[in-house]
C-alpha cells in the first residue's frame, strides 16, 4: 500500500483525509479500504481502468454517497454529518452531463448558483465571467441543447465554478471528447490549477494524469495500488524507453524466445511485444540484429500506461 | 436551510416552465371549454330534456342542471388528470433523461428537498389549473354560487396531490417511463370517468358504490361539489371522511416520495 508523505500530511492540514476508506454495494466491494490525502493546492488524480473504484470514491468525497467504512473528512468535516455544508464548498464534474437543457447557458449557471444560495444578480455577474473564462460568452442565451459535446464539459467546468469551490471534483472530464476538445479543456483546468484551485480527477487517460496530476493514486479493483507524481512512478516502475514489436499475425510467439535477454523487461501483449529498456533504440538494433523482422518497431518514452500494465498486467482501456 | 433549499428546487422548476408558459396556460384554457361545451352543454340539454327539467333544474341532481352538476367534479377530475402528467415524465426526466435531480444533490441541495420543493411546484401548478377551469366556469354560468366555486379549488388542488404524491413515489423508482401509460390507462382515466363525473353513483349497485370509496378522486368529486352547491352542512361528517382520505392519500404519498427519492439518489 502507497504511503501519503507524512510531512504534507503534518504541515498543510489536509483537503481531503481518508484512511481505510470503504465502499461496499451488497457483497460488491467497490473501494477496498483505501489511504489518500489530498493537500490545499494540489491536483490529484485516479487513475485507473473502468470499474477500480475512481467513480465510487469520487461520489464518497462529493458527500452524495454514504462510506460504508473507514475515515473520510472533507475540508475537516464528516461527510456523513456536514454533507450539506460540504456540499456547499465543492465544485463537481460529474461523468455524465446533467445540464438543464430547457434553459439556457447563462440560466443554468445563475439557477445552480441558487442552489447554493447566491442571489440572482451576483449569480448573474459570475455567470458572465465564467462564461467568458469557458470561452462560451458568445453563446450565453442559446439553449444548452444546440451545444457539442466538449462545450457541454466546458460549461459544466463553468458551472462547477459558481460557488467559488475550495476544491473541484473532476470525474473523467474528457472521456467521450475529440482530440482537440480535450485539449482545450485540458487548458481551461490548467489556469485553474494555475490560480490555485484544487483539483481531484479520476481518469483512465495516461496522457491526461500526466497533464495534470502533481500526484497521482494508481487504482485497480477498488484498491490504491502505487502512489506519486507521474514521472515519480514512470521512473519507479517502468524504464525511459520502450521499443513496441508488431509481427505478422501468427509469427509473434515463434519470435519470442530469441527476444529474451535484450531488454529489461518484456511485456507480451496479443498484437504486440514491449521490450522495457534505457535506451530504446539499442534493443530495436538488437531484434535486428538477431535476424527478426517485425513488421513495424516503435520507440517511445514510457508512459503512465506502462506503469499500470507492471502494476496490474492489465492495459487501461481495453 | 432546508425551507429555502426546497423554495430553490421551486425556483428551478418555475423557470423551467417560464419556457412554456404560454402553451400551457393556453391549453389549461381550452381544456374545460371544450369539456363544458360538449358535455355539460351538449349532452346536458339531453340529460335535462329527458329528466323534465325545470326552471328550478333537473330534480335527479338535486334542483341543479346538468352543466351545473358537471362543473365541480369536473374540476376535480381535470386538476386530477394534470396531476397524473406532471408527476411521471417531469421526474422520470430528473433522474433519467436529463439527470437534473444529479446536479442538484451535488450542491446543498438534499433529495428531500427535491421531493418536497418538486411537490410544492406540482401544487402550484395544479393551483393555476384549477384557477383557470374555474373562471371558465364562471363565464358559462355554470355555477350557483361563484364564491363557492372558489372555495371549492383548494380540495380540487387536494385531489390532484392525494394523486401527484403517490404517482411521484412510484415514479422516482421507474427504471425508464414505460409504465407510465399503463397508469394512466388503468388508473387516471377509469377513475376519471367512473368516479362520479360525469353521473351520480347513488343508483349504483351496493358493491360500485363501496369501491367508489377507494378511489380518492371519488372524494374529492363528493367533497368539491357538495361545497360548491354549499352542501356540507347538511352532512359535516361524511365531508371531513373525504377530506381524510385526501389528506392520507397526499400525505402518505409525500413520505413515500421523500423516501423512494433518497433511495434512489443516495447510493
Amino acid at each position: 500500500m502507497a504511503q501519503p508523505s507524512a510531512a504534507s500530511a503534518a504541515d498543510v492540514p489536509s483537503l481531503i483525509h481518508a484512511r481505510g476508506l470503504t465502499k461496499r454495494f451488497g457483497s460488491f466491494m467497490a473501494v477496498d479500504g483505501i489511504d489518500f490525502d489530498v493537500a490545499p493546492g494540489e491536483s490529484f488524480g485516479f487513475l485507473g481502468p473502468n470499474g477500480a473504484g475512481k467513480t465510487s470514491t469520487m461520489r464518497m468525497i462529493g458527500a452524495v454517497s454514504p462510506v460504508s467504512a473507514g475515515t473520510l473528512r472533507i475540508l475537516g468535516m464528516d461527510p456523513g454529518r456536514d454533507g450539506a455544508r460540504i456540499r456547499a464548498r465543492l465544485g463537481v464534474v460529474p461523468q455524465q452531463d446533467n445540464l438543464d437543457v430547457d434553459l439556457t447557458l447563462r440560466e443554468n449557471l445563475i439557477v445552480y448558483g441558487r442552489y447554493f444560495d447566491i442571489p440572482w444578480a451576483e449569480g448573474a455577474r459570475r455567470a458572465d465571467e465564467l462564461l467568458d473564462f469557458a470561452q462560451l460568452a458568445d453563446r450565453r442565451d442559446t439553449q444548452v441543447e444546440s451545444l457539442s459535446g466538449g462545450m457541454k464539459r466546458r460549461l459544466t467546468i463553468a458551472r462547477a465554478m459558481i460557488n467559488q469551490p475550495d476544491v473541484l471534483l473532476l470525474d473523467e472530464p474528457t472521456t467521450g471528447l475529440d482530440p482537440q476538445a480535450r485539449h482545450i479543456l485540458w487548458d481551461r483546468l490548467y489556469g485553474l490549477k494555475q490560480r490555485g484551485v484544487t483539483l481531484v480527477l479520476t481518469t483512465h487517460y495516461m496522457d491526461e494524469a500526466q497533464q495534470l496530476c502533481d500526484r497521482l493514486v494508481v487504482m485497480d479493483k477498488g484498491r490504491i495500488v502505487a502512489e506519486g507524481s507521474p514521472n515519480s512512478l514512470i521512473a519507479q516502475y517502468t524504464t525511459r524507453e520502450v521499443t513496441e514489436l508488431r509481427f505478422p499475425v501468427g509469427t509473434q510467439a515463434a519470435a519470442l524466445p530469441t527476444l529474451e535477454g535484450l531488454a529489461d523487461r518484456i511485456e507480451v501483449l496479443p498484437d504486440r511485444v514491449l521490450m522495457y529498456a534505457e535506451d530504446g533504440e539499442v534493443v530495436a538494433e538488437g531484434v535486428h540484429a538477431r535476424g527478426l523482422h517485425p513488421e513495424t518497431v516503435l520507440v517511445r518514452r514510457s508512459t503512465l500506461e506502462d506503469v499500470f500494465l507492471r502494476l496490474t498486467g492489465r492495459s487501461l482501456i481495453d | 436551510m432546508a425551507a429555502s433549499s426546497i423554495a430553490r428546487v421551486f425556483e428551478h422548476q418555475a423557470l423551467v416552465y417560464r419556457r412554456t408558459l404560454r402553451g400551457s396556460l393556453f391549453s389549461s384554457f381550452l381544456n374545460p371549454v371544450l369539456y363544458l361545451a360538449a358535455m355539460g352543454v351538449g349532452l346536458g340539454m339531453f340529460v335535462d330534456r329527458a329528466a323534465a327539467a325545470g326552471a328550478a333544474g333537473n330534480p335527479a341532481l338535486g334542483g341543479v342542471t346538468y352543466l351545473q352538476y358537471l362543473a365541480p367534479g369536473l374540476l376535480a377530475a381535470t386538476v386530477m388528470q394534470s396531476a397524473a402528467l406532471e408527476s411521471t415524465h417531469p421526474i422520470m426526466g430528473g433522474i433519467v433523461y436529463h439527470r437534473i435531480y444529479y446536479a442538484m444533490i451535488a450542491t446543498p441541495i438534499s433529495a428531500r428537498d427535491i421531493a418536497l420543493g418538486t411537490l410544492a411546484w406540482i401544487t402550484a401548478r395544479l393551483t393555476m389549473i384549477a384557477v383557470i377551469f374555474a373562471v371558465v366556469v364562471l363565464a358559462f354560468g355554470a355555477a350557483p354560487s361563484a364564491g363557492l366555486l372558489l372555495a371549492a379549488i383548494p380540495v380540487a388542488v387536494l385531489t390532484g396531490m392525494a394523486f401527484a404524491a403517490p404517482i411521484v413515489a412510484f415514479a422516482a423508482t421507474q427504471r425508464n417511463g414505460e409504465a407510465f401509460p399503463a397508469v394512466f390507462r388503468f388508473i387516471t382515466t377509469p377513475l376519471f370517468l367512473l368516479s362520479g363525473t360525469f353521473f351520480p353513483l347513488d343508483g349504483l349497485p351496493a358493491p360500485v358504490q363501496a369501491a367508489a370509496w377507494l378511489s380518492p378522486l371519488w372524494h374529492g368529486i363528493a367533497l368539491a361539489r357538495s361545497i360548491a352547491f354549499g352542501a356540507v352542512g347538511s352532512n359535516p361528517g361524511l365531508a371531513l371522511d373525504h377530506l381524510a382520505v385526501l389528506l392520507l392519500f397526499a400525505g402518505g404519498g409525500t413520505w413515500l416520495a421523500v423516501r423512494n427519492l433518497q433511495r434512489r439518489l443516495v447510493k
